[in-house]
């Protein structure tokens, strides 16, 4: 298994299916670890972060298949940008993480659920995704991986502040739980800012598709946890399913209901001009790209368009970032030319009008 | 980078703000951030804890004059954490814990203490108890959460669960 056999297909938590998934793209959780007896990572030395890249690299190869199947790790200081950029378009490593410098990887399984990051912010990073939401099973899968990670590595914990971190903002559990939502009608409408507001109120953050500071391109919105101590991993997880999500997606429910019955020449202009423009454009950007299909996952799961699986869209929106276009394309493409190609992509993907 | 406002001092608190949908950046300096009200809603890198410890640092600003020792393991000083907003090393959290305490409640909801999973290995006798009234208190909380759902199927699985425990 190597990083470019990713590169021409979707992972296995973007097959968009899953409880939910008119409306929930993924669920994702995330825990922070430090190996004890080590600094954390400002404060290491070119050395001291050596010794800790091979130390967690170890542990991580040694576990294998008790981490994820067929498990594999990228030296990100070898690697090349564009190998690093993909996997940020991805979702298995951070943008910091891609940028950062000296020692660090990331051991990814591969069907991509499972990923590991190493010398991130935090020694270690661990990250299960999953298709819709399914908080309670990647909960499940990345406490099991905690676990064996923990047989062979000291974890850097203190019974009053719980699991040690970096960044205080992150101590005690050391758990960020995110859910994608796809919430189209609500921006529609413009009820999105309560959504905002709602979140703000619950202590939660909303981000856009790449995490911290990223735009909400295409509708997309990640909402995460900011409190990680103080609650038990499973409340804050079961907060997420029973009262966060159900709520948000009540208003993006209703949202959709209003367009279909009251605005549905707005709601096929939108979602008609969508597929008009994927079909026939020679020049495409990414912005477009998401923002369109967007509109054209809304249309699909309102019943208004019917010839475009829910897959397809999903892969779209994955391969057509610049780093995998230029991966398929095995060449550096800039401009027009890679508008081009992203263009050529997506009509053979959905054909030609 | 350079603070947007004064183009002086090293811009460390970096915002998002979110108005009508569309999204502000701003890149500050500590001084300058601490005079903005209002801020948005998404929020970006290490700005939680900068805005902390501004406000932290202005209530409390008898603070400053008082020495707090460095980490003896990773040489970490309270002002250089300020800077940053990252600690140096596990010690830290023992030196700077009197420092640390007011701007970790004030992150995590009033939260002072870790109550969620421990680790298996080295694991000081009695916190199995520990965790396990939490898990107690958190059946109660969710068979709450189920029967207001209306999920009568989850309410009474996890009905059953109290009871066994309960006999324990
Ligand atoms: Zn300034
Ligand atoms: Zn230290």
């Amino acid at each position: 298994m190597k990083l470019s056999d990713l590169a021409t297909r979707a992972g296995e938590w973007l097959r968009g299916d899953g409880p939910l998934s008119e409306i929930v793209i993924s669920s994702r959780i995330r825990l922070a670890r430090n190996v004890a007896g080590h600094n954390f990572l400002s404060r290491c030395t070119r050395a001291q972060r050596n010794t800790v890249e091979h130390k967690t690299r170890a542990a991580i190869l040694a576990a294998g298949d008790l981490v994820a199947k067929n498990l594999f790790y990228v030296d990100l200081a070898d690697a090349p940008e564009i190998d690093r950029q993909l996997l940020v378009e991805r979702h298995l490593i951070s943008k910091p993480h891609a940028q950062a410098e000296g020692s660090r990887g990331v051991a990814v399984g591969e069907d991509e659920s499972v990923s590991i990051m190493v010398n991130e912010e935090d020694h270690l990073r661990l990250q299960v995704l999953r298709s819709g939401l399914q908080l309670e099973e990647a909960w499940e899968l990345i406490n099991k991986i905690d676990d064996t990670l923990e047989r062979t590595l000291d974890f850097a914990f203190n019974p009053r502040f719980g699991y040690l971190t970096a960044c205080p903002t992150n101590v005690g559990t050391g758990i960020r739980v995110s859910v994608m939502l796809h919430l189209p009608a609500l921006k529609l409408t413009g009820d999105i800012e309560r959504v905002f507001r709602a979140a703000k109120d619950m202590r939660l953050a909303v981000r856009g598709l790449y995490g911290e500071g990223t735009e909400a391109t295409g509708d997309f919105y990640q909402i995460s946890n900011q409190t990680t101590l103080g609650k038990v991993e499973e409340d804050i997880i079961q907060d997420f399913k029973h009262v966060v999500i159900p709520k948000i997606i009540d208003y993006e429910h209703h949202a959709r209901r209003t367009l279909l019955s009251e605005r549905t020449a707005v709601l096929d202009d939108k979602v008609f001009r969508a597929v008009g423009l994927l079909r026939s454009a020679r020049l495409l950007t990414s912005e477009e790209v998401l923002s369109a299909l967007s509109h054209l996952r809304l249309g699909m799961n309102l019943g208004r368009i019917k010839d475009i699986q829910v897959r397809t869209i999903n892969e779209i929106l994955l391969l057509t970032q610049p780093a995998h276009l230029q991966k398929m394309l095995a060449k550096k493409v800039e401009g027009d030319a890679r508008r081009s190609a992203r263009a050529d992509f997506v009509r053979q993907k959905l054909g030609s009008a | 980078m350079k603070c947007e406002n004064c183009n002086n001092s090293q811009a460390t608190v970096h915002l998002t703000e979110i108005k009508a949908g569309k999204k502000i950046e701003k890149h500050l300096c500590e001084a300058c951030a601490s005079q903005i009200e209002g801020i948005g809603a998404a929020v970006k890198g290490h700005q939680p804890i900068n805005e902390l410890l501004t406000n932290f640092v202005m209530a409390h600003s008898g603070l400053a004059k008082e020495q707090v020792a460095n980490c003896e393991d990773c040489g970490m000083s309270w002002a250089e954490f300020r800077q940053s907003g990252l600690l140096g090393c596990a010690n830290d959290y023992k030196v700077f814990e009197r420092e640390l305490a007011p701007l970790i409640q004030r992150a995590h909801e009033g939260a002072t203490h870790h109550i969620g999973k421990v680790p298996s290995r080295g694991q000081p006798v009695g916190v199995p108890a520990r965790r396990r009234t939490v898990d107690m208190d958190r059946l109660r909380k969710d068979l709450a959460r189920a029967v207001e759902a209306e999920d009568y199927e989850r309410a009474a699985k996890i009905r059953d669960q109290i009871r066994l425990a309960d006999q324990e």
